[in-house]
């Protein structure tokens, strides 16, 4: 991916069809830390690895809670994901004021992706940049729900997003049978395990650097942190890392470039690999 | 006012009409705070005019494991006005990371109040709970947010009646016996049933039955007993 007349602006169309700006906001979703979201029948859980800028600064908080019933987790820009989850916060305590009820999580996404539309249709605006992983458990059962900068959402059964997440995703790819009939500490160690796909040899979960959110039948939106992840990440140390780390540790690791030819035609866009999502897809029509 | 001037009401089919935004629905609260625990209770009847809408309606609503806030007055502004709070309530543990203090539910019930003060939430509250210090707190508004702290306090239908038996009950006003000391749980309770029996017996929109929560530092404990019936 290499700078082009066609990327200035998200109003532009390439002659490839594709709108760059956009793409790029989603690079910035690949640049944050490695966050998984997976469900069972009865609970939806996300686990994130925090990242600290340095070693004075506290980690990041990753899992933002929106109500009793959901949660979320981010990939990308936090400014904008903290943006995004006022608005989410609103929309359920309206709902609620006014319905009694916790607002259904299919329509919370579907109103979140409509106000992400917005700003990639008008030059004055940006694409957010960050991607959500949001967990909720309402009366249709468990959920997690993907959003991208692109204003595409998915319904999924398990996903990862973040710097290295596709050894995460064919962790959850391989284990997806087994996630339905998992308790909740069970469901939350294959999250974990996931999640240590992604991680460079020398770095491990500790209590420090790992977030967890679980929601479900009976049990409202709980952030596990610090002294609270313990009892998760124990026994998991003595396992032994599936899905070795071949990659260099960079971030474009997980993205594939064609490389561009030598004509001196015009230039080629470059070809991109299919994005992070677990089944095919056309964009949630 | 004008109208009523002029208005000659032997004129056939002549009729002033008023509407009023307001009713009574009726309700009495009563509440106590000791050292370490605090005690509000309400009845659990609803009325309107001389009918009876309910004989199970409680009145107290459970903000946080700390604060219970008993509204009584006109219904639909006690339904609105106890739902817009829990919906602000929500925002401020978003925004902060932490529940509500006692003391922060007070003042937000004040402003609150104020806010409609050219058209009132037309309700009687009384906010009580622990503090960030574990002392039982008690706090007693108007109708347009005027806040005053207390140790004891009856508002709503039958308030009027039955402060001055917990002036004499709980606050030892003007009672040869000197220094007032803190009341226990256990004194409390009784002059509190004590009380609703009384108003009962004289208060038409009070009767059927109390709700009493209690608040100590081990959360909220509901108490229920029967009071007579017509």
């Amino acid at each position: 991916m290499f700078r082009n007349q066609y990327d200035n602006d998200v109003t532009v169309w390439s002659p490839q069809g594709r709108i760059h700006q956009v793409e790029y906001a989603m690079e910035a979703v690949k640049q944050g830390s490695a966050t998984i979201g997976l469900k069972s029948k009865t609970h939806a859980a996300i686990v994130a690895l925090k990242r600290a800028t340095s070693e004075l600064s506290a980690y990041q908080k990753k899992i933002i809670p929106i109500d009793t019933h959901m949660g979320m987790t981010i990939a990308g820009l936090t400014a904008d994901a903290r943006f995004l989850s006022r608005y989410m916060r609103t929309e359920c305590l309206n709902h609620r004021y006014s319905h009694d009820e916790p607002l259904p999580v299919s329509r919370l996404i579907g109103n979140l992706g409509n106000k992400l539309q917005v700003c990639t249709q008008r030059y004055d605006r940006r694409p957010y940049g960050v991607g959500l992983l949001v967990a909720g458990y309402d009366d249709k059962g468990p959920h997690i729900y993907q959003t991208c900068p692109s204003a595409t959402y998915f319904d999924c059964k398990a996903m990862a997003i973040g710097a290295r997440s596709q050894s995460a995703r064919t962790y959850l790819e391989k284990h997806l049978n087994e996630f339905l009939e998992c308790s909740v500490e069970d469901l939350v160690r294959h999250g974990l395990r996931a999640l240590r796909d992604t991680l460079p040899n020398e770095v491990e979960l500790t209590s420090k650097n790992v977030s967890i959110g679980v929601v479900g039948k009976g049990m409202d939106f709980t952030i596990y942190d610090d002294g609270g992840v313990e009892s998760f990440l124990a026994g998991l140390d003595k396992e032994d890392r599936r899905g070795g780390r071949p990659l260099p540790p960079d971030v474009e690791g997980d993205l594939k470039e064609v490389p561009v030819g030598e004509s001196t035609a015009a230039p080629q866009d470059p070809a991109m690999s299919v994005e992070m999502d677990v089944e095919p897809h056309s964009g949630k029509d | 006012m004008f109208g009523q001037a002029i208005l000659n009401d032997n004129l056939p089919g002549a009729k002033q009409h008023h509407w009023s935004p307001y009713t009574d629905n009726g309700g009495t609260i009563v509440a106590v705070a000791g050292d370490d625990f605090a005690i509000i209770a309400s009845d659990t009847r609803l009325i309107q005019g001389y009918s009876i809408l309910s004989r199970e309606q409680t009145k107290l609503f459970k903000l946080s494991e700390q604060t219970v806030l008993g509204v009584s007055g006109c219904w639909c502004d006690v339904l609105t006005f106890t739902r817009t709070l829990e919906a602000r309530m929500k925002m401020y543990l978003h925004e902060h990371l932490k529940p509500m203090s006692t003391p922060a539910v007070a003042q937000l019930v004040s402003t609150m109040l104020y806010h409609k003060r050219f058209f009132p939430y037309y309700v009687s509250n009384i906010v009580a709970g622990l503090d960030q210090d574990g002392k039982g707190t008690l706090y007693s508004y108007d109708p347009v947010g005027h806040c005053e702290k207390n140790r004891y306090r009856a508002g709503g239908a039958a308030g009027a009646m039955l402060q001055p038996l917990l002036d004499n009950q709980v606050g030892l006003k003007n009672m040869k016996g000197g220094v007032l000391p803190d009341i226990t749980k256990e004194k409390a309770l009784m002059v509190i049933k004590d009380s609703f029996i009384s108003a009962a017996e004289r208060d038409t929109s009070t009767g059927d039955g109390v709700i009493i929560n209690i608040i100590t530092k081990s959360g909220v404990e509901v108490m229920h007993f029967p009071l007579r019936k017509d």
